[in-house]
């Protein structure tokens, strides 16, 4: 492997872990905001053991999307200078937003809203954690305008080869942003969803089996209590319901969701992308049909092997244009057009290395595009079906005995950590040969691109970006286990892990769930610490 | 000259002083964990005191790694990439000690809370090193080719300058720590980090002194000379106000000793932003490493109101988080019974 290809891997895994936490990050913040704004209007005592214990793995989670942040903000410049250079005056602006006007309200917010239950009066210990998620969005807004720039490069003019910003309103409100803002936002409450039902089902179906619960005669679900484990009251029955219904909510809304800003993003990257589009179908000849299963060899990098076994006829043209009949352009059509605008080779300039003068291959790599695609929109939409199968299950209160039900439950959490990952990988290999795709609108920019065999480090070896891989996958490995290790301890610990203070008097607090946290109507009191580490 | 770059290369300095000034009390406070706290109870004061915004002045480090990208990308893309070993260091050990502050209260066994505070004391050595090689190394210079990257190869970044920055920082970063300790802790552990402060300070503050006079050295002016006098008194007023109680002053007193550093340093060192050692005609200055003016003026309008909003919600939440902490604040650790664990003690089938 060569430096290109170290730093490619480098940056495709240190991302997507990124972005197994900030989905997490994302929903769950603003799923918890809304339990403890429910909190906060009823003083019902299941809302704050539900602000507590989901604040909780809030937290656990947050930190490694903090700590694996760091890495992204400095690569840029570490392993892509090139890249950095070329691109600075416009991609730099919305980076350097993002931690001026986000990134300092998130931590600054949470913090307060971690250590502030008591220092802070209910109301503006609520609106801290208001700030902080709303910061989390910015972010998010931020970061994917930054991205949506090398999707579709907008407001700008080429300066001595440099791409200078001329119109930061284009820039701030490109088409492609405006519309992967949402369908990223319905993909992380997606997660929070799926997170949310598949704990509360454990919960519930553990209440079940340690004979809590039962089920009366008109099938209606008889909460009961278990004096000996702690925090296991009739509350905490509450607490598992309303967690598992909200979850299954979120999860259809926000399917529905990314199903209508991705119908948006489908028309666009026909316009602005479409190889991409091409790739993603696997089609060689023009078409109108969506293929559901092709055969053939995908990754030959020649699409007249493929065969598409089972196709849905016009709902391509209907992704792509909003009708039935457009013809879709294929792979063949778009390789001389492509080729008669941006070039058959790469110039013969030095900062090409060895690749310099080499023919360029404009087809992504049609394995990752086609099963990207797919199971971006499968495990989605498998994920909301199973949501709507458990509203259905569990209409009388609870959920059957059933282990293997309850297995699927867990594991259901990691379908929209799946469909969230494959749709980044497919919108970022989709885009390759180039790292800034060019924008092919006829009275546009369409020399402003950037081959990603260009924008590697010159200066950087590939024994650096090798160490620096092996170094980043390893931490991020233990990492990794040590975060499920701990999410999986306060999961199975339930509420009381979030609030020790119900463990010392079970259930004779419980129609006072508000102990020892300042309830709504209580007064912020003077004790230094109200949490400590 | 630039009027717009001018503005930026200042507001980068505020920037990273900003930084050093904040996270410089916090990677001390990590580092004495292992030097200072003498049990688990003296050690959870110390990360209390820095609990709720440890977080916050991080960020001072990414903006200030951001708005260099946004303002010099060239300074930026030449700066990380020819110093790509210390900041992976760097990165390795921010990601350790952010993780750290978080989970080592989550398991209550001696054996785990050993770990973390490892992965604190030295991320937050290794962090505040790297940066202050990194931070001296753009001051002093770097072998940079006409294009801005790096020959020589991977290590070729290194020489004595990184080793005095990053003990300056380092040095710099525990001593702030003492003050900031002596003013946010009450009993014991007050007293004891004043008495501290008072008799290392003088040992402390040499590696910065040094970095502050080689660069007045290599392109100082007569007013950025005066900066370091004035950074010398401000040292003394600090002991001085330390050696009396006056801990607030004290404190005070050495955040005015960082600024006037900072600006000896980055005011000698301006227009250059990062000198090539190979050819000064490689080097990258204000000038030739900078955006575009719109670009400039835009991120200059945003920083106009975001930054003082920055500095007002964070000087709120130092002021939520007042009080003193001492060792009789800190509760016992709960290690509560996992409702799932308690099932195997009770009766019921
Ligand atoms: C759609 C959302 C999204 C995407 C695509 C990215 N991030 Fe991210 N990032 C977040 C959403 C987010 C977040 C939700 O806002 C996080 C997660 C935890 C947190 O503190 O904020 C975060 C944290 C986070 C931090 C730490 C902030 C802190 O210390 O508080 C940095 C420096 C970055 N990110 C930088 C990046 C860069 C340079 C990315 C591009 C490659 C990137 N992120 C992709
Ligand atoms: C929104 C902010 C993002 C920006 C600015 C960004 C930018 C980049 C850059 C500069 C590269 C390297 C050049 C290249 O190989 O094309 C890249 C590649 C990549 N990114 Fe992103 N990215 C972002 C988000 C993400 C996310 C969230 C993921 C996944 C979860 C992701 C997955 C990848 C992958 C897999 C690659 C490697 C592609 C390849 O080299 O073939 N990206 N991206
Ligand atoms: C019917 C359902 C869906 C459709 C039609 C759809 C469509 C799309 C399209 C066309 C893109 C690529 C945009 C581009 O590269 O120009 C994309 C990207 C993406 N999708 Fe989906 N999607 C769907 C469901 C989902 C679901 C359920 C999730 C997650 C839970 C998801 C997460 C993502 C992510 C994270 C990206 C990359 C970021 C972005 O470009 O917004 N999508 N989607």
């Amino acid at each position: 492997m060569d430096a290109l290809e170290i730093a490619r891997w480098q940056f495709g895994i240190t991302t997507v872990y990124h972005f197994m936490m900030v989905p997490l990050t994302i929903g769950l913040g603003l799923v918890v905001a809304v339990i403890q704004t429910a909190w906060h209007r009823t003083g019902k005592p299941e809302y704050l053991r539900m602000t507590k214990f989901w604040g909780k793995l809030f937290l656990i989670n947050f930190i490694m999307g903090v700590a694996t942040g760091i890495v992204q903000e400095f690569q840029f410049g570490m392993a892509w200078s090139e890249y950095s250079r070329f691109v600075g005056d416009v991609f730099g602006a919305p980076l350097a937003l993002e931690a001026l006007l986000a990134f300092f309200v998130e931590s600054t917010f949470l913090g307060l809203w971690i250590f502030g239950w008591k220092q802070l009066k209910p109301a503006v210990h609520l609106a801290c954690l208001w700030i902080a998620v709303v910061g989390s969005v910015f972010s998010a807004y931020f970061i994917i305008v930054a991205n949506s720039w090398m999707q579709h490069p907008v407001g700008v003019e080429m300066v001595d080869g440099r791409p200078v910003m001329t119109d930061a309103w284009a820039v701030f409100t490109n088409n492609t942003a405006m519309v992967a803002v949402p369908h990223t936002i319905f993909g992380a409450l997606a997660v929070a969803g799926g997170f949310l039902l598949g704990i509360a089902w454990y919960h519930l179906w553990r209440r079940r089996r340690d004979g809590i619960d039962t089920i009366g005669a008109d099938g209606k679900v008889i909460p009961g209590e278990a004096p000996s484990i702690p925090g296991r009251d009739r509350a905490d029955h509450a607490v598992w319901i309303r967690s598992l219904r909200i979850g299954a909510v979120v999860a259809m809304i926000s399917f529905a969701g990314t199903a209508i800003t991705g119908d948006l993003q489908g028309k666009l990257m026909f316009e602005q992308q479409p190889m991409k589009m091409a790739a993603a179908e696997a089609a060689c000849h023009d078409g109108t049909g969506f293929s559901v299963l092709s055969i053939g060899n995908l990754g030959a990098q020649n699409c007249e092997d493929i065969v598409a076994v089972i196709e849905v006829p016009g709902i391509l043209s209907f992704l792509a244009k909003g009708d039935f009949t457009t013809e879709v352009k294929g792979v063949n059509t778009l390789l001389p057009e492509y080729q008669a605008k941006y070039g058959t080779n790469l110039p013969d300039n030095p900062i090409y290395g060895e690749r310099a003068g080499q023919e360029i291959d404009y087809l992504p790599v049609m394995e990752v595009t086609y099963w990207g695609f797919r199971m971006m929109i499968g495990f989605g939409s498998l994920a909301a079906m199973a949501a709507f199968a458990a509203l259905w299950i569990t209409r009388k209160g609870t959920v059957p005995e059933s282990k293997w039900l309850m297995r699927l439950a867990v594991f259901g959490i990691l379908a929209p950590f799946g469909a969230n990952a494959a749709g980044w990988i497919f919108t970022e290999m989709g885009r390759q040969p180039f790292v800034v795709a060019p924008n092919p609108d006829p009275n546009g920019i369409d020399q402003v691109f950037m081959f990603t065999a260009a924008a590697v480090s010159p200066g950087v070896s590939a024994g650096e970006l090798l160490a620096s891989l092996i170094a980043l996958s390893a931490v991020y490995a233990v990492l990794l286990v040590v975060e499920v290790k701990l999410l999986v301890k306060y999961i199975r610990g339930g509420v009381v892990s979030a609030m020790p203070e119900l463990g010392h008097t079970p259930s004779d607090d419980d129609a006072d769930g508000t102990s020892g946290a300042g309830g709504p109507g209580s007064k912020p009191d003077h004790d230094v610490l109200a949490f400590a580490y | 000259m630039e009027l717009l770059p001018t503005i930026w290369f200042i507001a980068i300095a505020v920037l990273w002083t900003g930084y050093l000034f904040l996270e410089g009390f916090d990677l001390g406070v990590g580092m004495l964990m292992k030097l200072f706290a003498r049990n688990n109870t003296e050690r959870r004061v110390l990360l209390n005191t820095v609990g709720p915004v440890w977080d916050g002045n991080e960020v001072w480090l990414l903006t200030a790694a951001g708005a260099t990208f946004a303002a010099f990308p060239l300074w930026y893309a030449s700066l990380f990439s020819a110093l790509y070993l210390p900041l992976l260091v760097v990165l390795l050990a921010l990601i350790f000690r952010a993780v750290a502050f978080e989970y080592r209260g989550k398991v209550d066994t001696d054996s785990w809370r050993w770990r973390w505070d490892w992965a604190i004391a030295l991320g937050s050595f290794f962090a505040a090193f790297g940066v202050g090689a990194a931070l001296a190394l753009t001051t002093t210079g770097l072998p940079l080719n006409a294009n801005g990257d790096r020959v020589g190869g991977p290590m070729a970044w290194f020489s004595g300058y990184a080793i005095v920055g990053g003990l300056a920082v380092v040095g710099f970063a525990l001593l702030h720590a003492l003050a900031f300790l002596a003013l946010k802790t009450d009993g014991d552990i007050r007293h004891r980090a004043r008495q501290w402060f008072v008799r290392l300070l003088p040992v402390l503050l040499l590696p910065i002194a040094a970095w502050a006079v080689s660069v007045q050295v290599l392109d100082g002016k007569a007013w950025t000379w005066a900066a370091v006098l004035l950074a010398v008194a401000a040292a003394c007023a600090a002991w001085l106000f330390a050696r009396r109680g006056a801990e607030g002053k004290s404190f005070a007193a050495m955040g005015l000793f960082l600024v006037l550093g900072t600006t000896s340093i980055f005011g000698a060192v301006f227009p250059v932003v990062l000198p090539s050692t190979l050819d000064s005609a490689f080097d990258l200055t204000i000038s030739n490493a900078s955006s575009s003016d719109y670009t400039l003026g835009l991120m200059s309008i945003v920083a106009a109101v975001g930054l003082p909003l920055v500095i007002a919600y964070q000087a709120w939440t130092y002021w939520v988080f007042r009080r003193r902490v001492s060792a009789d604040h800190i509760p016992a650790a709960h290690s509560f019974l996992p409702a799932i664990a308690a099932r195997a003690f009770t009766t019921k089938g």
